[in-house]
C-alpha cells in the first residue's frame, strides 16, 4: 500500500485495493526472481515453469485444479458461534473476520467439497492461507469435522489440503479444542477403512500439524513446503541460533520419516487417485469419467 | 522465606511488620506486642483472601507458575501408593519432562502420568521445565495403551508451558507425537481424567488432557498458546504477555463457562503453594469422584461419551 492508504477512509481504500489485482499480471518467483505471466502460471497450476517453485494456491484454485473437470459439489458447513471471546487487540476480531471474508469470498478458512479425482469419487477439504493465515478456529474445525463425517457417510476417501499457521489466537482455548474435536472425526472416519490422505502445502504449522494434518494414512507434501510444529521464528528465539538449511522443508520431513511422498503438483491428482484405488476406493465407470484439463507448460 | 508475587505486596508488608514485632517481642512489652501481632495477622489473612478472591488472568498465570506450587512429583508422593514410574518410549529415548507409570490411587491401580517442571535449577534442567519432546508424548502413548490393555483408568496431571520448540524435537516429529497422543486419549476404552494443576499450554497440554473428565485447579490456566507466545504471534512482541492473558480467557472460571472443562477444584486461600497438602487432598477427592462416575461403563460407552463431549464443545455457547 502507498501513502494514499493513510489518508483515504477505509471504504475507498478497499476499492483501491481491489483495483490492484488486475494490474498484478506478472508474478515473480520468490526463489529465482523469474517473472511469469499470471495466466501462464495458472495454466501451469501455479508452479513457476523453470524453477519448479510451488506458489501458494487459495482454496478455490486448489479445488479447481484438483477435482476432475474443475467442478465439485460444495458441502455446507454448520454455523458456529461468532467471536466467543469478544476479542479485540488493535482491531476487533469481528472486523478482521469481515475483511477476510470480503478478501477471499469465503465464510472462513476451510472449504469442503465432493467430486472425483482421476475418476475416483472423494470428499476433500482445503485451507485457504489467505483467510487469516488459514488459521484453525471453530469454523475451520467444524469444516474439517464436516468433511470427515461426510466422507464417512458417503463411504468416500478423504483428502485434506493443509495450509495454515496454526490455531486462531482470537478464539483462544476454543480454537485449541479443535485439536481433539478434529481428531474425534479422524477416528470416526477410520471406521470406513477408506484412505485419509493429507497433502501438506506451504506452510503448515502449529495446531493443524499437531492434530489432523499428521494423522493421515498417507502424508504427501508439495516440494519445498514449510511443515512443522513450532514456527522457525519461535525455534530461533528459543535456541538462539540459526536454523540449518532446508530445516522443516518437505524433503527434510520425508528424510526424517514424517512424510511419505514429496509430489510435484502436476503428479498430485494421479498419485492421489492411484493411492485411493490401491486402498480399495471404487472408481467411476468409464462412461461417467470427466474430461480433465492437464497442466500446460508455459 | 516465602516467595511473594508482585500483587501480594500488601500481604508481604504486613508479614514483614509481624516479623519485626516478633523480633522485638524478646525485650519489649510482650502482651502489647502479641495483641498487635494478632491484629496484623488478621489483616494479613484478610488481605490475602481479598487479593485471591479477585485475581486477574495474568495474576493467575503467575500463581500457576509459582515455584512453590505443588508439581507432579508432589501429587504422586501424596496420592499414589507404590508409584512405579516407567521409562522410555521404546523408540528413541527417555524424556523426564513427562513422568508416567503405574501405582495405587486410594486402593485401585491406575496409570498416573503428567508433566514435571522441577523445583530447583538441577531438576528443572533435567525435566526441561516440563516442556516435553516427542519421546515424552510417545512414552505417554505407551503408558496409556498399557493401561487400556490391563483395564486400568488413566489419570493425567497437566503442567506445561507447551511442547518443547527445538530442532531435535522437530526433527523427530513433535507435531505427529502430539497428534498421536491426543488420538490415543480418544481411543481409550478405559476412563481417563485429566487435571490442569498449573499451566495447560497448547498442544503440549491437549496431548494428555483429552479426557472423559477435565478438571482445573482454581488458579490454573489453560491456553491455546502461552501468553508470551500469543503476544508474539498477535503483536510480534512477547513482552505484551499480560495483554494476551487478559484478552484470551484462560482462567478455569472462563473455561467452565465455555464448557471446555468439567469441574473446578477450589484451592486453599492464597493458592495451592500456601497449603500444598490441602490442595493435593482436594485434587485427590475430585479425581476419585470423577473416576467413580465412570466406573463399570463398557469400553464402547467410555469412548462414545468422550467423543460426544468433544464434538459438543463450542457448538452452543
Amino acid at each position: 500500500m502507498s501513502w494514499i492508504s493513510n489518508v483515504v477512509p477505509p471504504k475507498i481504500r478497499n476499492f483501491l485495493a481491489k483495483r490492484e489485482v488486475p494490474q498484478n499480471l506478472w508474478i515473480k518467483c520468490p526463489e529465482t526472481g523469474e517473472m511469469v505471466f499470471h495466466r501462464d502460471l495458472e495454466a501451469n497450476h501455479f508452479v513457476i515453469p523453470n524453477s519448479g517453485y510451488h506458489m501458494r494456491m487459495n482454496a478455490q484454485q486448489r479445488f479447481t485444479h484438483f477435482f476432475d473437470g474443475g467442478t465439485w459439489e460444495t458441502i455446507p458447513v454448520p454455523e458456529v458461534p461468532l467471536d466467543p471471546l469478544k476479542f479485540r487487540d488493535e482491531r476487533r476480531y469481528t472486523d478482521r473476520l469481515r475483511d477476510a471474508r470480503a478478501k477471499t469470498g469465503m465464510n472462513d478458512a476451510v472449504i469442503v467439497g465432493a467430486g472425483s479425482v482421476d475418476n475416483v469419487p472423494i470428499v476433500a477439504a482445503a485451507h485457504n492461507f489467505d483467510f487469516m493465515g488459514g488459521s484453525l478456529g471453530m469454523a475451520a474445525g467444524e469444516a474439517v469435522v464436516t468433511g470427515l463425517m461426510t466422507a464417512r457417510d458417503r463411504k468416500r476417501p478423504f483428502i485434506l489440503f493443509a495450509a495454515s499457521g496454526g490455531a486462531r489466537m482470537q478464539e483462544g482455548v476454543l480454537s485449541l479444542m479443535q485439536l481433539p474435536r478434529t481428531t474425534v472425526a479422524v477416528e470416526a472416519f477410520r471406521e470406513t477403512r477408506l484412505p485419509y490422505i493429507v497433502v501438506l502445502t506451504n506452510p503448515t504449522t502449529g495446531g493443524v500439524t499437531a492434530s489432523y494434518a499428521m494423522l493421515g494414512d498417507v502424508h504427501i507434501a508439495e516440494p519445498g513446503a514449510l511443515i512443522g510444529f513450532a514456527g522457525p521464528r519461535v525455534i530461533e528465539q528459543t535456541i538462539r541460533e540459526k536454523l540449518p538449511e532446508g530445516f522443516q522443508k518437505s524433503e527434510y520431513l520425508r528424510d526424517h520419516g514424517m512424510v511419505d511422498l514429496v509430489v510435484h503438483r502436476h503428479q498430485l491428482r494421479e498419485t492421489v487417485g492411484r493411492l485411493c484405488r490401491l486402498f480399495g476406493a471404487e472408481a467411476l465407470p468409464a462412461s461417467q469419467a470427466v474430461a480433465v484439463a492437464e497442466p500446460v507448460e508455459a | 522465606m516465602p516467595i511473594y508475587l508482585d500483587f501480594e505486596k500488601p500481604v508481604a508488608d504486613l508479614q514483614g511488620k509481624i516479623q519485626e514485632l516478633r523480633a522485638l517481642g524478646n525485650d519489649g512489652d510482650a502482651v502489647a506486642i502479641n495483641d498487635e501481632v494478632a491484629r496484623l495477622e488478621t489483616r494479613a489473612s484478610q488481605a490475602l483472601a481479598d487479593i485471591y478472591g479477585k485475581l486477574a488472568p495474568w495474576q493467575k498465570t503467575q500463581v500457576a507458575r509459582h515455584p512453590d506450587r505443588p508439581h507432579f512429583t508432589d501429587y504422586a508422593k501424596k496420592l499414589i501408593e507404590e508409584f512405579t514410574p516407567l521409562a522410555g518410549d521404546r523408540k528413541f529415548a527417555e524424556d523426564a519432562a513427562i513422568t508416567a507409570g503405574f501405582g495405587r490411587f486410594r486402593g485401585r491401580p491406575v496409570a498416573f502420568l503428567g508433566h514435571e517442571k522441577g523445583n530447583d535449577t538441577e531438576s528443572r534442567l533435567r525435566h526441561n521445565f516440563g516442556m516435553a519432546r516427542p519421546e515424552g508424548y510417545r512414552k505417554a502413548v505407551r503408558i496409556m495403551e498399557m493401561a487400556d490393555h490391563f483395564g486400568l483408568p488413566v489419570v493425567a496431571l497437566v503442567d506445561t508451558a507447551g511442547a518443547y520448540p527445538g530442532i531435535d524435537a522437530e526433527a523427530r516429529g513433535q507435531a505427529e507425537a502430539i497428534a498421536r497422543s491426543t488420538e490415543t486419549c480418544l481411543k481409550l476404552g478405559v476412563p481417563n481424567v485429566a487435571v490442569i494443576i498449573g499451566e495447560g499450554g497448547s498442544g503440549g497440554a491437549v496431548a494428555i488432557a483429552t479426557a472423559n473428565k477435565v478438571l482445573m485447579l482454581e488458579h490454573s490456566v489453560y491456553t491455546v498458546a502461552s501468553p508470551e507466545a500469543s503476544a508474539s504471534i498477535l503483536w510480534h512482541d512477547s513482552s505484551r504477555a499480560q495483554d494476551a492473558a487478559t484478552n484470551m480467557k484462560i482462567t478455569a472460571q472462563d473455561l467452565q463457562k465455555f464448557g471446555v472443562i468439567d469441574r473446578i477444584i477450589d484451592e486453599p486461600v492464597g493458592g495451592a503453594h500456601r497449603s500444598p497438602d490441602e490442595a493435593i487432598r482436594a485434587t485427590g477427592d475430585a479425581i476419585e469422584e470423577s473416576l467413580g462416575a465412570l466406573d463399570n461403563l463398557p469400553a464402547e460407552e467410555v469412548r462414545r461419551q468422550r467423543r460426544e463431549k468433544y464434538l459438543a464443545i463450542g457448538r452452543t455457547l
